[in-house]
């Protein structure tokens, strides 16, 4: 190395989307061997930024060097070339080839690739891994791998295309407390290496744990970038959002838990694939408690939601709510007993994106006599009822036929819970609720749960952020290989104890009663 | 020849067509693009190799410009839906229409002009002796050798090259494939063209060997056959050549139970074939129901590169 300080720099980074500024003139740099942590809320900017190191985006204007020399990346190509490698939230993984032909994907030596070559190529990936203490295991397709490894595989890619400088983006979002650290440990492998890492992440711990120097930035723009030494979480904190943010507080309920809502008992379900998926479940939920599931992505998380909604069936055991046991999986059956759900993916299963706001609220009630007679919709009554819905929840959209899918994530969340919460449901069934929200619609939602709780009402919260479950709920269940391996009650809650049933490491010491 | 035997030559003449389809559509598929369009590129095929034929006599220049002209339908289909993004569903119907009807006008002039024996027989004399594989292979001609290999072939490329690998990633997740430096646009393009020439080569099989006289509409369905194939075959090119002769031997079954003599109407035998199709659907679906379907995941979507993912 020279006697240069930064190694990649970027000067006056803007970034448009149409009508929407992603980056205003952003200066971003980064020196040999550190690990540089971008922190900033969702719809920051980060990702955008890094997209642009990493050829997927091209910049509208502004300059990239790399050792002093200006460079131009116009494709993912170029940015391998340049020793840029990025390992992005959504994997980019091919999920029916295995670890090693994925991370060999886009070579070009060799034409023919019998057992031979993949079996030199397998023990030369395994290697690397190793040496960088990541373990995967290298000849299974993708599809069979959880979610830590196939990000274990992403950046054993990088590291294999020789990348100087490793982006990951938002990398902790799919770990467990336990598999976080084994990562910071693997980032310190790498930098002792003289690699530069970029981790973009909006969790301040993380950042104090891992980083060296930290870039903050907020609604586009780069706010500041500080050492690590010299700051904390606080001051970190109120340069991400802005402004001082209380500290989280722990909501708790006014009165006690009601009669038993839910109670499910020994459930098998199988999902994609014939995988069982739910193994033995068991739990309950009262009147007037937020219950939180803790887990990571892919425990069954996903099928409780749905046999609980009808969407799909169940082999073994029961399902009893309010009393009644359900017979078999009906969409129908679950709305009418008084079920709401706000589903994981708001847009693919939650709403109808190229329809408007009224068609969207009515999807559930539209057999009611007040929203149809004979067949037909009441239009202008139930246009005066969405528009009341609107105003209601704060809904911002302009107007009640623009497709819904122009609006906001916040937004359209919040329709969502209008539809579910206007039907006056006994039991609210929330995934993910505040996935990809800023931090006002979070709270918004938040306030939303908790203003059912306290009315009586009960929630079933299923969030992989382990924060916000440990926010809301009054009690923890955490969900391990479909089955609860572990209930903590709001006062016993602590990141560790949760971690580790997470992971599958702790087991609950007698029977679930 | 006991019946056995004679099901099998059968299957073997009117399984290459279905297979020569079928693989071309893999190809095809295996890049993600969606292709419905083997019932026009074969008719062409079909009608391009009568007319070179009848009017030149060459075999040579019958295959070129059969080769040609399907080509050409391919870099339409492949300018259309990879290009134009346009679905691709439409376009492959289109291309379908359009080769009948066009393949129909064509074939106006030479319709029931009889052209035997233009591809030359491959004699391995010494095959006669052995039992059921000497009726097989003994005297097959060039175009059945050149489909066995070819499923080799195919095979070897999709699973043992780099070339193979790209292609596999491409048709099930091209926004990946494109940020490992693959030229996803470029491959589709490939991959369309040189399937359609092979569909293209399943019309003029089946004319030069398999019913030697141009019939307007004379592959009656078998497009779509081979269509279906190719969901049979889970996009395999090896299961492709089972799945292939197995409705090749359903496609001669009925006439030789038209020959025995029995008293089914004809017209209730042709519909053999079809009425499989849909019972090995129905079988297929129960069986594989938990299983991942073998399609490439990106099947039927357009790829743009600079989009939010």
């Amino acid at each position: 190395m020279h006697s240069e300080t930064y190694s990649l720099e970027m000067k006056q980074i803007v970034k448009r989307f149409g009508p929407v500024l992603a980056n205003d003139h952003v200066d971003f740099a980064c020196k040999p061997g550190e690990v540089h942590a971008l922190l900033g809320e969702n719809g920051a900017g980060k990702s955008t930024i890094m997209c642009m190191l990493s050829g997927v985006y091209r910049p509208t204007s502004g300059a990239i060097y790399i050792h002093g020399r200006e460079v131009k990346i116009r494709s993912p190509k170029d940015a391998t070339k340049l020793g840029i490698g990025m390992v992005f939230q959504n994997f980019r993984l091919v999920q029916t080839l295995t670890a090693a032909e994925n991370i060999v994907l886009g070579e070009k030596s060799s034409f023919w690739r019998g057992p031979g070559w993949m079996k030199r190529k397998q023990e030369e990936i395994e290697a690397i891994a190793e040496h960088f203490g990541l373990t995967f295991p290298a000849g299974r397709p993708i599809w069979q791998l959880s979610v830590g490894e196939q990000q274990r595989v992403e950046i054993v890619k990088t590291l294999y295309r020789g990348a100087e400088f490793i982006i990951l983006d938002e990398p902790t979002s799919v770990l467990t407390p336990g598999e976080a650290d084994q990562l910071f440990r693997t980032l310190e492998q790498m930098k002792a290496e003289g690699k530069t890492v970029i981790l973009t992440t909006h969790k301040l711990k993380e950042v104090m744990a891992a980083a060296d120097r930290i870039s903050v930035m907020r609604k586009g723009r780069m706010i500041h970038t500080l050492d690590k030494r010299d700051t904390n979480e606080k001051e970190l904190a109120k340069l991400m959002v802005g402004k001082e943010i209380a500290a989280v507080r722990r909501e708790s309920r006014n009165r006690p838990a009601g009669k038993v809502m839910l109670d499910v008992q020994n459930l098998d379900v199988y999902g994609e694939h014939g995988r069982k998926a739910l193994d033995n479940l068991s739990l309950q939920v009262r009147e007037g408690e937020i219950v939180g599931v803790a887990g990571v992505a892919g425990n069954g998380q996903k099928e409780l939601a749905e046999v609980l909604n009808g969407l799909i069936p169940w082999k073994k055991g029961k399902i009893v709510f309010n009393g009644r046991e359900f017979k078999d999986a009906s969409v129908r059956a679950a709305i009418e007993a008084g079920i709401s759900h706000v589903p994981e993916n708001r847009m693919k299963s939650g709403l109808a994106g190229s329809l408007g706001v009224v068609d969207n609220l009515l999807f559930k009630s539209y057999r009611t006599e007040e929203r149809s007679k004979y067949g037909f919709l009441r239009i202008r009554g139930n246009r005066e009822w969405s528009q009341r819905l609107v105003e209601q929840f704060d809904v911002k959209t302009p107007g009640l036929d623009a497709p819904v899918r122009q609006l906001s994530g916040g937004n359209q969340q919040k329709l969502l819970f209008a539809r579910e919460i206007d039907r006056q449901p006994l039991l609210m069934v929330a995934v993910h609720p505040t996935q990809g929200l800023d931090v006002g619609a979070t709270e918004g939602v938040h306030r939303l749960l908790t203003d059912l709780r306290d009315e009586g009402k009960s929630v079933l919260l299923i969030s992989e952020d382990l924060d916000e479950v440990m926010q809301l709920s009054d009690r923890i269940l955490i969900l391990y290989n479909g089955g609860i391996v572990g209930e903590v009650s709001r006062e016993e809650a602590d990141r560790e104890t949760i971690g580790l049933y997470m992971a599958g490491i702790a087991q609950a010491k007698e029977e679930a009663v | 020849m006991d019946l056995i035997t004679q099901l099998l030559v059968a299957a073997l003449s009117s399984g290459t067509p279905l297979l020569f389809a079928t693989l071309g559509g893999i190809l095809i598929e295996r890049s993600g693009i969606i292709q419905l369009g083997a019932e026009g590129l074969m008719l062409m095929g079909a009608v391009m190799a009568c007319l070179t034929y009848i009017h030149t006599g060459s075999l040579t220049l019958t295959l070129l410009a059969v080769l040609t002209v399907s080509a050409a339908l391919g870099l339409i289909h492949s300018f259309l839906t990879v290009t134009l993004r346009v679905n691709q569903i439409v376009s492959g119907l289109a291309m379908t229409l359009f080769g009948t009807g066009l393949s129909a006008y064509l074939g106006k002039p030479i319709t029931g002009t009889p052209i035997p024996g233009a591809v030359p027989k491959l004699d391995l004399d010494f095959l006669d002796s052995v039992p059921i594989v000497g009726d097989l292979f003994a005297h097959l001609d060039l175009l059945t050798w050149f489909s066995f290999l070819l499923v080799i072939v195919l095979h070897l490329f999709i699973h043992r090259t780099s070339w193979g690998l790209h292609l596999r990633a491409i048709g099930d997740n091209p926004p990946t494939a494109d940020v490992m430096g693959i030229p996803v646009q470029l491959f589709r393009y490939g991959c369309i063209v040189v399937g359609s020439m092979l569909i293209g080569l399943a019309g003029a099989d089946l004319l030069l060997i398999y019913s030697p006289t141009w019939i307007e509409g004379m592959t009656a369905g078998r497009g779509w056959i081979a269509v279906a194939l190719i969901i049979f075959a889970r996009w395999n090119p090896l299961r492709a050549m089972f799945c292939a002769y197995f409705f090749g031997v359903m496609d001669t079954i009925g006439f030789k139970i038209q020959l025995i003599g029995s008293a089914i109407p004809s017209y209730f035998l042709k519909m053999i074939p079809y009425i499989v199709t849909i019972l090995v659907l129905m079988f297929l679906g129960y069986r594989n129901r938990n299983k991942p379907s073998g399609s490439p995941e990106a099947l039927g979507t357009p790829y743009i590169r600079e989009q939010r993912f």
